[in-house]
């Protein structure tokens, strides 16, 4: 299934604040785990990730570092803020509201397009 | 990308081979470095993942050709990477705003373009020299930048190469000019008008103001357009300070070659060489801006880390003098002068580090010489302003003490704000691009009072 590109622009942030609230990482590891957790059906071009992080670190969400781990290459690391944190918890709080606005608008019954876990039981 | 997935390029090594793979690399690093909107350590994020990516699919049982390709291909089209980049980091490619495209051609037809409107504003200012004799000293004075800048307006405003044309927004850049001639010369001036002079002093403001909005157009709202045109302002400062200082070095040499022909000879040609190149200056000073961005855009951050320290030990030096001998018993107005000027230091100096430091930086020990600098002219300003409202009780209001009380106030709020705001940033509870936004926010408040001045001061003294 193909998603809405304007769907994954919306969503890829609490998507990628989501995942940092595990530990902190980097850019390659935190897209296999988007991948993983998205069941392959969020795609992006993976380079689209670094402006968004940027984007998440101006606006003081995330801290980044460069690291090099003994035997790996350097790398950038991204963890969660505080403020970031708190975003999270606003940007739930509002798909919740988006989420519980579908269902109530669709009816459970007329949702067989959707493969695999409906919407109301995610 | 088609060069660098060539797979006839076998630079060195066996095709396919591990040389192979890093030239490749290297040929893909260049192009994604092309854009002025990723910079050097982004490139490097982009191929630490780039070689992940590798890795994990040769691991997959894929060849370096292979995965290579396939890497190269889930970053993502290198066009829209880069526009990408440039969504988030504007700030980089602010010098797109003005800059001609590298093509030689249009380099030209700009030079050419700023060296005509040089030469007009070089005239203009001959014109009303010649003509306005009988106007006065101080209405000249008031009219030479009303004449001036409209070159500079019009070669940052027509030269933009973002693809916005000004159209009817040309209306909005010209009538501040339009309304400052008239202000200028209709009124009805007593002799030796005080108000007249406060016209001529703040009407510049307005002026810049208006040359700002030629520079960012529709964009005027936004503060990283605002900042443009701090940074701008504060580039053409600079270039302006160097070409002043080779044009003095001219005007020596001038002199000594003249003298022997007698001082009425040096006279009159100093009469058309200092005002014309002093006008000619300020569009070839923009230009320069344009066309050598890079030299003084590293500059920036050099001038800003020398002279912040050096102004935060003049400033707490004299605001501790200040303090302790008090400064009521002979503050006059000369003094009153300087200090309003140096509070405008100050708020150019934070001004000009701000457009030069990276929105998402950490504090430093910059940030707490410029906390020093700020606090100092707090303190002194607040000493003016007492001292001021000392003699106002005194001697009662005059134009020019509520110009000066009116421009201490606004600076106050200013750098009150912006104390508050750098403390809070190095207590690490405050954004550094807060302290920008403060900034580019209130600069219309600078603006609006410079316009205050000009329009409603003379009718209420009655042109006194």
């Amino acid at each position: 299934m193909r998603i809405d590109k304007d769907l994954v622009a919306a969503s890829a942030s609490p998507l990628v604040l989501g995942l940092l609230a595990e530990g902190e990482t980097y850019g390659y590891a935190l897209l296999q785990r988007v991948r993983e957790v998205s069941r392959g059906e969020l795609e992006w071009a993976d380079g689209m990730l670094y402006p968004l992080l940027h984007r998440l670190e101006r606006q003081g969400w995330v801290v980044a570092e460069w690291r090099t781990p003994p035997g790996e290459r350097r790398r950038k690391y991204y963890a969660i803020t505080d403020d970031g944190r708190a975003a999270l918890v606003e940007q739930r709080r509002q798909w919740g509201a988006v989420v519980r606005a579908l269902e109530g608008a669709w009816p459970a019954a007329a949702s067989p397009a959707v493969g695999g876990p409906a919407l109301g039981t995610a | 990308m088609a060069h660098a997935t060539d797979p006839g390029r076998t630079p060195s090594g066996e095709p396919g081979g591990p040389a192979d793979l890093e030239a490749r690399v290297a040929d893909w690093r260049a192009h994604v470095g092309r854009s002025p909107a990723v910079s050097p350590a982004d490139v490097e994020e982009l191929e630490a993942h780039l070689r992940d990516q590798v890795d994990d699919l040769r691991a997959a049982g894929l060849t370096d050709d292979e995965a290579f390709l396939v890497g190269v291909r889930r970053l993502g089209a290198v066009d829209a990477l880069s526009a990408e980049y440039a969504r988030e980091h504007g700030d980089r490619l602010w010098k797109q705003l003005v800059l001609a495209p590298p093509g030689a051609a249009a380099g030209r037809r700009r030079l050419r373009r700023a060296v005509l409107l040089a030469v007009g504003a070089a005239l203009a200012v001959q014109v009303l020299r010649l003509l306005g004799g009988t106007l006065g000293e101080v209405a000249v004075a008031g009219l030479a930048p009303v004449v001036v800048l409209p070159f500079l307006a019009a070669l940052v405003g027509a030269g933009r190469e973002d693809g916005e044309r000004l159209g009817a927004r040309w209306l909005v850049v010209a009538a501040p000019f339009a309304a400052g001639a008239a202000l200028v010369l209709l009124p009805p001036w007593a002799e030796g008008s005080s108000t007249q002079v406060l016209v001529a002093l703040h009407l510049p403001v307005v002026l810049w103001a208006a040359v700002g909005y030629a520079l960012v157009g529709g964009r005027w709202r936004s503060p990283s357009a605002r900042m443009d045109v701090v940074r701008a302002t504060g580039e053409w400062v600079v270039y302006y300070a160097l070409i002043a200082l080779g044009g003095g070095v001219l005007v020596g040499a001038t002199v000594l070659l003249l003298a022997p022909l007698g001082d009425a000879v040096v006279e009159q040609v100093l009469l058309w060489l200092v005002p014309s190149g002093a006008a000619g200056a300020v569009v070839v000073a923009a230009w320069l801006v344009e066309a050598k961005q890079s030299v003084v855009e590293n500059m920036a951050p050099v001038l800003t880390a020398v002279f912040t320290p050096l102004f935060a030990v003049v400033l707490t030096a004299s605001a501790t003098v200040y303090a302790l001998t008090g400064l009521a018993a002979d503050f006059d107005r000369d003094l009153l002068l300087g200090f309003d000027l140096l509070l405008l230091v100050v708020l150019g100096l934070v001004l000009y580090a701000l457009s030069a430091q990276r929105p998402d930086r950490r504090p430093g020990a910059m940030d707490v010489a410029q906390l020093v600098a700020v606090v100092a002219a707090l303190v002194l300003d607040a000493l003016v302003l007492v001292a001021l409202l000392g003699r106002v009780g005194d001697l009662g209001l005059t134009p020019n003490r509520v110009a000066a009380l009116g421009l201490n106030g606004v600076l106050l709020v200013d750098l009150l704000v912006a104390a508050v705001l750098a403390a809070g940033f190095l207590a690490g509870r405050v954004r550094a691009d807060r302290l920008a936004r403060w900034q580019t926010s209130y600069l219309p408040v600078l603006v609006a009072w410079a316009a205050l001045v000009v329009l409603v001061l003379p009718p209420v003294f009655s042109y006194r």
